[in-house]
Formats: structure tokens, C-alpha cells, sequence
């Protein structure tokens, strides 16, 4: 399209597939210089931080699990971690274990939904798995056993694997049999396997050559690389989940409406696989550091797009911890703690497979939450999204439409945005920065 | 469109997503036994969730997952209505305004003040409405989120052009069927069971909890009794209203237990507006 002498070129693609939730993607370039980057989610707020005030604190964690079907037990361990923290409670080992195995197979059955079903098709030249079925069948059967292994991990520990209803405050209601946690062992050995096979498979992609600068954020467990809980580590700094809420700023921005998360109210920054790679590297077990290193995987990667490789990585990691924890299984008894309320605000951040998820309530003396606040992954990566799709425009001006579309919707991809999770956003347009 | 048959070389499934969480739409991904099989049966026209590939209508089925919330939305049901042989819809969203039609009992605006500092750029309606209050809908399947079981056997008899063969009893039968002791009777514990359509298998009860009707109530459910009865075990006034009033606080029967109050229900306050547009 031609205005006179300027020549502007717009790359739009509406409704950003393999993602969840709904977007689109709008790119303006005016004399080969990129001019406006938008991400357009138009998906509807459904309001869960209001909905949540009045109720019982004991509701949090399957209200919030209703945010997003993807990623359920995130919003669960962040809820009840936080409701925890308000009522000063610490629970059982036992349990903390169990909440692992059961966040465990949530990052199996994500990262292989992510890798196979959504990532992998744009790599090979596929529109989706089922055509990418047809050339290399194996690999995407193989994709589909990992992700139902991941299922039946959240079967077995939380009942079912969308909105889980065994987790509550304080733990579980009723504590897996230890013959049905055992009888996961095979299976997950088979999963570490097949993690490993989708290491070496995505490492074969072939990748542009990019690098971008990122503000990493990433929970730091001490001993063990980091999913439920923890403090919150960035560029050598740690702070407490309570300081780091209140250091990410988050703003509804008139052009953008929506909230978007900042550091300090400045500075972008990103959290998810990238950033616990990049930060927690060392604290991955042996057959996954090994596995990283085979794939030539450096810490950090600041290539986006060998995320695949890093969410691989991070999918032998998941089983083999999967695997420690069953082999180690104790049921808990009681399954859970008796958790009394009291006047109290609580924060609690857990890494879901996409990023990091924070909760935090202000909950009475009745245990009726008087405020809540939930900051998605996706709300704080999305500034750094909008900054790779321009580097992808910057560095792709000499590509067709439809490449630069594809190389766009790639770019969005490597993030695995979850926008039924942003309830924050609505019609984003933005700006470049 | 008047012509119901489904087409005889390989029909044309697409899915669609209105206000929900997408786990129901997930729950299709989660047959992997079955995905690559069904992809043979069906042409997946419009399924973004999955694929690049968009074909244009009429689609012989058209899955709809989520609740009406946005004046954009409403328009765009209405085309899919219009584009699709068969409507079914997926998920408590759909069949009753999911968890967010708690806004449909406040005053209006209420919400988007606690949330948005700037409200007034929302394009979003007072109430989270049911697919069938907009347009026609060929078959409803319950669930929060729905039974993949169930999904397909759904869109197996459309395939077929028969009806699809799902229970219509309530939880209460399940645990029944399943052996599970009975929490209500034996322990007082609060339970939603004999007024929640069954589908999920009785998960709650057979791990000593309370069922919490993630399944919508179940065909002439007396909510009230159910009401009176918990009450009169011991639960408190709001604790019973929170319990009809989550995932299908909208559906007539929990509604009205949902809304019982003999006091009124706390507002939430608005998000402060401290933080003005930096740009």
C-alpha cells in the first residue's frame, strides 16, 4: 500500500493460532522503518480479582484454577502458597513433595502440548501436528505420550488434569495411595526417555540467528531449580516475593488497555523458560544439564527462538524430578494442614510452565478476601514480546509478507503466551517503545 | 442455515472461543489417543487453539466454548450460528455464563472498576451470558471443565446424526454406581451432589470432598431443599450461597441459592487510580 511517497507496509495476522487464548498481531512499517508493534488481545476480562473479594479463602485455589484450563495447578500452588503465607502456615514436606509431582506433570503435559503441538509445526513448515503427523508420525506420537503422561501424573495426585479437585489450602483432601504414585514410575521413565529424544529432535531445528538483551525474572529455590516457590532472583539481585510485588509495577495504559508489567514502572522484563534457564541453570539434575549440553545449550539463551530447545530441556528436567519424587513418596497423613485464618495479606509466586505467577490476597480475621491480585506470566512478558516481534520486523524487512507474518507468529510463539490467562488484556495496541 | 446434514466426505469441525479459560477446548488436545484418528474423521477447520488453518464456513460442527461478555462477541455468535450446521456448545461458560456471570449480580460497572484503573476503555457488557440466550444451540454439554469421554461421544453422534448418548442423572448416582460413601448422610459434609448433573465420574466424593457442582444442576434439581438441608446441618448462610455460586452461578436453580441472602453481599472496592498513562 502507497501513501504518496511514504511506503508503509503492514503485516497483520488476525487471530494468532497455536496459542492459548485469543490475539492478533498488527506491524506497521513505513519507510523501512518499523513503526508501530501490536499485539491485539481481545480476549474479554472476566473480572476474577473482583469476584474474589467476598469470598472464603479456602475458594481461591479453584476460583483461580478457572483462569486458565492450560496451566490449573499454577494458579492453585500460587493460590494456596499465599493464603498460607497469610495465615502464617507451613505444611508438611510430604505434601510440598506432592505438590511438586502434581506441578511436575503440569509442566510434562504443558511443555509437550507447547514443543509438539504448537511450537514444533512452525519449524517444519506445518500448519499444525496433525499435518506434521503425516511427515514424521513418530515424533509427534511420541509428543502425544509425553503429554498424556503429563495427564495422568495430574490424574493420579489431583483427580483430573483440567481443574484438578484434589488441592486445597493446607494441602490435599485425600493423599494418592502409594501404589498409585508407584505405578507412575514406569511411565515417567518412559517420559524421560522421550524428553530426551525431543532435546536432540528440537535441536535440529534450524533457528535464525538472533540475539536480544533480556531482564530475566526467575524464582530462586535454593537447593532445587525453581517451581513452587522461593524467592525472586534477577541480574544478581534476590528479593522476597513481598518486595518483588511490590517492585513489578503493573499499568493500564490508555492507548493499550491493559495491564502490562514493568520493574519499577520502567523496565520490561521477562520471566518463563528463558529466564529460569538463563538464572537457575546450575541447579538443573544431571541428565538435564547433560542433555543441554549435547544440544550445544548455553546459559543464558538469548535466542528466542531455541526456546523450544530450553522448554526440552526443561521437559527431561520435569520428568526426572517427576521420577525422584515418586520413588521417594510417603503419603502425607494428614493430608493436609488445618489452616485457621487470620487478618493478613499473603504473596506467593510459583514458576508455571510459561512464567511466573503471583498471587497475593488481603484476607479478613473470617478468612474473606478483601483484595486480590494475580500477575500472569503473560502480562509480564508481553513488553518483551512487542520488543521481539520489532527486532523480527527490524531484521526481516527483505522477507515477503507471508514469511515475515510466519517469522511474527513464531516470534509470539516462543514465549508461549497464555491469553486466557492475561484477563487483564483487552484490545492491546501499542505503541513501540 | 436450514440443511442439517453432516457432510458425506470428511465433515468439517471447527471450534470456537468466547470468554472461558480454553481448558475445555483443551480437553479435545488431551485425546491423544484419539486426536490423530479424529483428524482422519474430521477436516478441523477452524480450531486456533491448534492450527494455522482456517477454512471458510459452513462447518458441519462447530464447537463453542465461553460465555457472551463483549459487544464484539455478541455479533460474532450470531455468525458462527449462521455458518455452522450443527452448534454445540462445550463447558459451563457456554451453558450458563461460567464464573465470571458473578458480575450479573452486581451493580453494573462494579467489577471493571475493581481491576482497570480506567474502566471506560472496556468494551464489556454488564452480564456474562449463555450461548443459548443469543442464538440456537443444537446440544449442551456441561461441565467445568467438560469430560473428554464425553466430548467425543458427542461429536461422535453428530457424526453418526444420532443423539448423543450422555447420562442425565445427578452426581448422587455416580457415587452410587462408584461405591463411594455417602458424605452428606454420613458426615454433614456440604455436597452438591443430588443436585449436579453427573459426567465427572463422582471425583469429589471418592477423595472425601464435597461435590461443588463444576457440572451445572442436573434436570429438576430442588435446590432449595438441598438449600434448607445443609443449613440445617450446620452451614452457615454465605458459605452455602459461595457454593451454588461459582462455575454455574448463573443456571436457574443455583442461581436462586446463589442470590438467597439475608444480608447484603460486600462490594469490592475500585482499583485506585494511582498510576496515570506514562506515554
Amino acid at each position: 500500500m502507497t501513501h504518496g511517497a511514504n511506503k508503509v507496509r503492514t503485516i497483520s495476522a488476525e487471530g494468532i493460532s497455536r496459542v492459548e487464548g485469543e490475539g492478533s498481531l498488527r506491524v506497521r512499517v513505513r519507510d523501512g522503518r518499523v513503526e508501530d508493534v501490536a499485539l491485539d488481545i481481545f480476549e474479554p476480562p472476566r473480572y476474577f480479582e473482583a469476584l474474589l473479594v467476598g469470598r472464603h479463602f479456602s475458594e481461591a485455589p479453584d476460583i483461580t484454577a478457572r483462569i486458565c484450563g492450560i496451566c490449573p495447578v499454577a494458579y492453585q500452588m500460587s493460590a494456596c502458597l499465599a493464603m498460607e503465607d497469610a495465615c502464617g502456615v507451613v505444611v508438611d514436606e510430604r505434601v510440598t513433595d506432592l505438590r511438586r509431582l502434581l506441578y511436575c506433570g503440569e509442566w510434562i503435559q504443558s511443555h509437550a502440548l507447547h514443543i509438539y503441538l504448537l511450537h514444533a509445526p512452525d519449524f517444519l513448515g506445518c500448519a499444525d501436528a496433525v499435518e506434521l503427523a503425516e511427515i514424521d508420525p513418530i515424533s509427534v506420537k511420541r509428543g502425544l505420550e509425553l503429554k498424556r503422561t503429563g495427564n495422568v501424573v495430574m490424574q493420579t495426585v489431583g483427580g483430573r488434569a483440567v481443574h484438578p479437585v484434589n488441592v486445597r489450602v493446607g494441602g490435599f483432601y485425600r493423599a494418592p495411595s502409594l501404589t498409585s504414585i508407584q505405578a507412575l514410575a514406569d511411565p515417567l521413565r518412559r517420559a524421560r526417555d522421550d524428553a530426551l529424544k525431543t532435546v536432540a529432535w528440537v535441536a535440529g531445528f534450524e533457528f535464525p540467528d538472533v540475539t536480544n538483551a533480556y531482564r530475566f525474572v526467575a524464582l530462586d529455590q535454593t537447593d532445587r531449580y525453581p517451581i513452587d516457590g522461593g524467592m525472586v532472583s534477577s541480574d544478581g539481585l534476590t528479593l522476597s516475593v513481598a518486595q518483588f510485588a511490590e517492585v513489578a509495577v503493573e499499568e493500564h495504559v490508555a492507548r493499550s488497555t491493559a495491564l502490562q508489567s514493568t520493574l519499577g514502572g520502567r523496565y520490561p522484563y521477562i520471566t518463563g523458560p528463558l529466564a529460569r534457564f538463563a538464572l537457575q541453570a546450575s541447579k538443573l539434575p544431571e541428565v538435564a544439564r547433560d542433555a543441554a549440553a549435547a544440544a550445544d545449550l548455553v546459559a543464558p539463551c538469548v535466542n528466542p527462538f531455541r526456546s523450544i530447545v530450553v522448554r526440552a530441556v526443561e521437559l527431561v528436567f520435569a520428568c526426572d524430578e517427576a521420577l525422584r519424587l515418586v520413588e521417594r513418596y510417603e503419603p502425607p497423613n494428614p493430608p493436609a494442614t488445618v489452616v485457621a485464618a487470620r487478618a493478613a495479606t499473603g504473596t506467593a509466586a510459583t514458576e508455571a510452565p510459561r512464567g511466573l505467577l503471583l498471587h497475593q490476597y488481603d484476607i479478613d480475621d473470617q478468612g474473606i478476601i478483601q483484595r486480590a491480585r494475580i500477575m500472569p506470566p503473560t502480562s509480564q512478558n508481553q513488553l518483551t514480546i512487542e520488543d521481539d516481534l520489532r527486532h523480527v520486523v527490524e531484521n526481516g524487512l527483505s522477507l515477503d509478507d507471508d514469511e515475515l507474518q510466519r517469522r511474527c507468529e513464531l516470534a509470539v510463539r516462543n514465549h508461549d503466551p497464555c491469553i486466557s490467562c492475561a484477563a487483564h488484556f483487552l484490545d492491546l495496541t501499542v505503541e513501540t517503545l | 442455515m436450514s440443511d442439517h446434514r453432516i457432510s458425506a466426505d470428511r465433515p468439517t469441525l471447527a471450534v470456537w472461543k468466547f470468554a472461558s479459560c480454553d481448558g475445555c477446548q483443551l480437553s479435545l488436545l488431551d485425546c491423544e489417543d484419539e486426536l490423530l484418528a479424529l483428524a482422519k474423521a474430521v477436516h478441523f477447520a477452524h480450531f486456533s487453539e491448534m492450527s494455522r488453518t482456517t477454512l471458510d464456513g459452513p462447518f458441519d460442527i462447530s464447537l463453542v466454548e465461553g460465555s457472551i461478555t463483549t459487544n464484539q462477541d455478541l455479533e460474532r455468535i450470531k455468525e458462527v450460528r449462521a455458518n455452522s450446521r450443527h452448534l454445540v456448545t462445550i463447558g459451563a461458560c457456554a451453558a450458563s455464563g461460567g464464573i465470571q456471570a458473578l458480575r450479573n449480580f452486581t451493580v453494573p460497572g462494579t467489577y471493571a472498576g475493581v481491576v482497570y484503573a480506567h474502566p471506560e476503555y472496556l468494551d464489556s457488557l454488564d452480564t456474562s451470558t449463555p450461548i443459548a440466550a443469543h442464538v440456537k444451540v443444537d446440544y449442551e454439554l456441561h461441565g467445568c471443565p467438560i469430560d473428554r469421554g464425553q466430548l467425543l461421544e458427542v461429536i461422535l453422534a453428530f457424526l453418526a446424526g444420532r443423539r448423543p448418548v450422555i447420562a442425565s442423572h445427578s452426581v448422587c448416582q455416580e457415587c452410587k454406581a462408584r461405591g463411594t460413601v455417602c458424605l452428606l448422610v454420613t458426615r454433614g459434609a456440604p455436597c452438591l451432589g443430588p443436585v449436579t448433573r453427573s459426567g465427572c465420574g463422582a471425583l469429589c466424593p471418592s477423595i472425601d470432598r464435597g461435590c461443588f457442582g463444576c457440572f451445572g444442576p442436573v434436570d429438576d434439581a430442588n435446590c432449595g431443599a438441598l438449600s434448607a438441608e445443609l443449613k440445617g446441618r450446620g452451614a452457615s448462610e454465605p458459605s452455602v450461597r459461595r457454593l451454588f455460586g461459582t462455575f454455574n452461578a448463573a443456571a436457574p436453580g443455583f442461581m436462586e441459592q446463589a442470590l438467597a441472602s439475608s444480608v447484603p453481599v460486600a462490594s469490592p472496592a475500585p482499583r485506585q487510580r494511582d498510576r496515570e498513562d506514562p506515554r
